[in-house]
């Protein structure tokens, strides 16, 4: 009875962690998918998108929900925005070459995480969660007086990390509605399928492409904004949430949606699992240790196609 | 009658300007020039991967570390004498890579660049998590008594100043040749094309997998000096700014050329020590360097005068 509780909370912790990653994790695919770019900088949008939170959440005052609310909608699309621009102003001008990109977005990397350090200041914020009541977790167990329920069990979670593992899958519903049931998911894919032929029946490309970069680091930024209230923002934050969202993107295989998504429970549950039982250094080593693994075995990921 | 080549006059030159910078140039100046030069070991290892065989790695700074803590430790702890403690640091990048290799270069492009990155980061966290060692991010100091060849002391500046030029010169010159030999214009044909080099029965595996191991070594090579002449040992070179440094300086330099790593070093090296007068932001600087050599430059210094100029640069 002592190791189930404690693998209950390690799986919702894990949950917590793969929440975030998915968000994290579809931005950098869906930009990978559509436009053949690595955005290494993609850690930055997270991290802006947390140091908007705190700056919305700061400024408005009042109730901490009401900033938090504000934030949730003001800070994936201010991130969304300045990539866009970084999108049109530098990403095009080079014309999406792969190794020419990558340079280019590590440069944005830091550019974004030194100014954000000039103008921020290199503390940890935080952000007041919009509500946080624990939840005492109630434990089940056939034992010899038959079916029990242990509750008050000394473990508890927040309403606030249970109300993020609903939050992502909710985003995550949203986009999916939104990539197979509207005109822009139809364009997108269509771009996606053949940028020459997309172009030809005249789908603005250029536009798509800075909309979906656009759109990618907002998905960053938005689970930034559920994250600051569990972890301070930093400007060195990016750095994590990049690498885990990387191993994610390889080990879905690369631009594949569905294989975005099991990758993302794979590793934020194993992440939290190991975090709980080990340590967390060994989770990150483990978990970057398992992507050689996978391409070993499978050098096109879990979905992807060879 | 003309027994040397444009290019040789080239390196040779290169090498006496060196010696001559250390009799001219004021003693800060000196001590940065030993860096700049070991340092440029690193650019150049990273520029026959990335330069020569087109293989963009995120991760050299594994290959650094590696030849820094192969040192370090082995000194250290074992109490092993100078030169065999830098062979080690040189066999364990040169080990690292032949394993790294082995599995990264089963995946091309994108996925190769990642693929390093992820195996960087697990070094780094690696060195991290043994801490009880390795000092984790302090990092130790390697003693001045142990860093003594054969009674020369090579802290002080003079002794550091050319053990840096004789590694920089010994590696600059070997390079040079190495590109110039047949496996070197294999290396060339597979950036170019690899399909057509493979079809031309060259076996690509291989010689990809020599690239990584030669460019690993030579990185190790400039970790092991770094950590002998400075004497400090940490766990930041490991981590992902010192791989993407080089990339940054083989960038600016020109990739693919023979002088351009030095070149791309003493350029970054003084921007960043000019402008850190003025903000300490410095990374800021070297973000914009990137963006802005991507756009306008994308052959570097010395590929732009190549294309332009002189068509013999080697």
């Amino acid at each position: 009875m002592e190791f189930g509780p404690h693998l209950m909370l390690a799986s919702l912790e894990g949950a917590v962690t793969s929440s975030i990653l998915v968000l994290t994790a579809m931005g950098l695919s869906i930009v990978f998918g559509v436009m053949r770019v690595v955005n290494v900088a993609h850690g930055e949008f997270f991290m802006l998108g947390a140091i908007f939170a705190w700056a919305v959440s700061t400024t408005l005052g009042g109730h901490p929900a009401i900033g938090f609310a504000a934030a949730l909608i003001i800070a994936p699309i201010f991130v969304g925005c300045i990539a866009a621009t970084a999108d049109r102003l530098i990403l095009r001008r080079i014309n999406y070459d792969v190794d020419r990109t990558i340079v280019a977005t590590i440069g944005v990397l830091y550019i974004i995480q030194q100014s954000t350090l000039m103008l921020y200041g290199p503390e940890a914020r935080p952000v007041e969660p919009p509500f946080n009541t624990r939840i005492s977790l109630p434990w089940f167990e056939f034992g010899e007086n038959g079916f029990e329920m242990f509750w008050p069990w000394g473990l508890s979670i927040t309403s606030y990390k249970l109300f993020v593992i609903f939050a992502a899958a909710f985003v995550l519903f949203v986009l999916w509605g939104v990539l197979t049931r509207t005109k822009f998911g139809l364009i997108m894919r269509a771009t996606q399928q053949d940028r020459d032929t997309a172009q030809a029946f005249g789908v603005p490309v250029g536009k798509v492409y800075s909309w979906v970069f656009g759109l990618g680091a907002g998905l960053a930024a938005f689970g930034a904004v559920l994250v600051v209230p569990i972890q301070q923002a930093h400007y060195l934050m990016g750095g994590d949430p990049l690498l885990l969202a990387f191993i994610v993107v390889i080990i879905g295989g690369l631009g594949s949606l569905p294989g975005t998504v099991i990758a993302a429970l794979l590793i934020g549950m194993s992440d939290g699992l190991i975090s709980v039982f080990f340590s967390p250094t060994l989770a990150k080593i483990i978990a970057t240790f398992l992507v050689a693994m996978v391409l070993v075995f499978r050098p096109q990921g879990l979905m992807g196609k060879n | 009658m003309n027994s040397f080549s444009k290019p040789a006059i080239l390196h040779f030159g290169v090498l006496a300007i060196l010696i001559v910078l250390f009799f001219v140039l004021p003693s800060y100046h000196v001590g940065a020039f030993s860096r700049i030069m070991v340092l440029a070991i690193y650019a150049m290892g990273f520029n026959l991967l990335f330069g020569y065989t087109g293989l963009l790695s995120l991760g050299h700074a594994m290959f650094f570390a590696a030849g820094m803590y192969g040192y370090g430790l082995t000194t250290n702890f074992f109490g092993l004498p100078l030169v065999p403690a830098v062979l080690v640091g040189v066999l364990a990048a040169a080990a690292l890579a032949t394993f790294v290799g082995y599995l990264a270069l089963r995946t091309t492009g994108v996925a190769f660049m990642i693929v390093t990155l992820m195996f960087a980061q697990t070094a780094y966290l690696v060195i991290i998590y043994f801490g009880e060692f390795t000092r984790g991010d302090e990092g130790f100091v390697v003693q001045q008594a142990q860093r003594n060849l054969f009674g020369i002391d090579l802290t002080t500046e003079t002794a550091r100043y050319f053990t840096a030029f004789v590694l920089f010169s010994v590696c600059f010159l070997a390079l040079s040749k190495l590109v110039q030999m047949p496996f070197g214009k294999r290396l060339v044909a597979i950036r170019e094309n690899e399909e057509r080099a493979r079809m031309l029965g060259y076996d690509v595996a291989t010689l990809k997998l020599w690239a990584l191991i030669v460019s690993g070594a030579v990185s190790g090579v400039a970790g092991a000096t770094y950590g002998l002449l400075f004497g400090y040992i940490g766990a930041s070179f490991a981590a992902v700014h010192y791989s993407i440094f080089p990339l940054l300086w083989v960038l600016l330099g020109g990739a693919g050329t023979t002088i351009g790593p030095l070149i791309g070093v003493i350029f970054m090296f003084y921007l960043i020590d000019i402008s850190s007068g003025y903000t300490n932001a410095y990374m800021l600087i070297a973000g914009l360097a990137l963006v802005l050599i991507t756009m306008f430059a994308p052959h570097g210094i010395v590929g732009t005068l190549r294309k332009r100029v002189l068509s013999w640069l080697p």
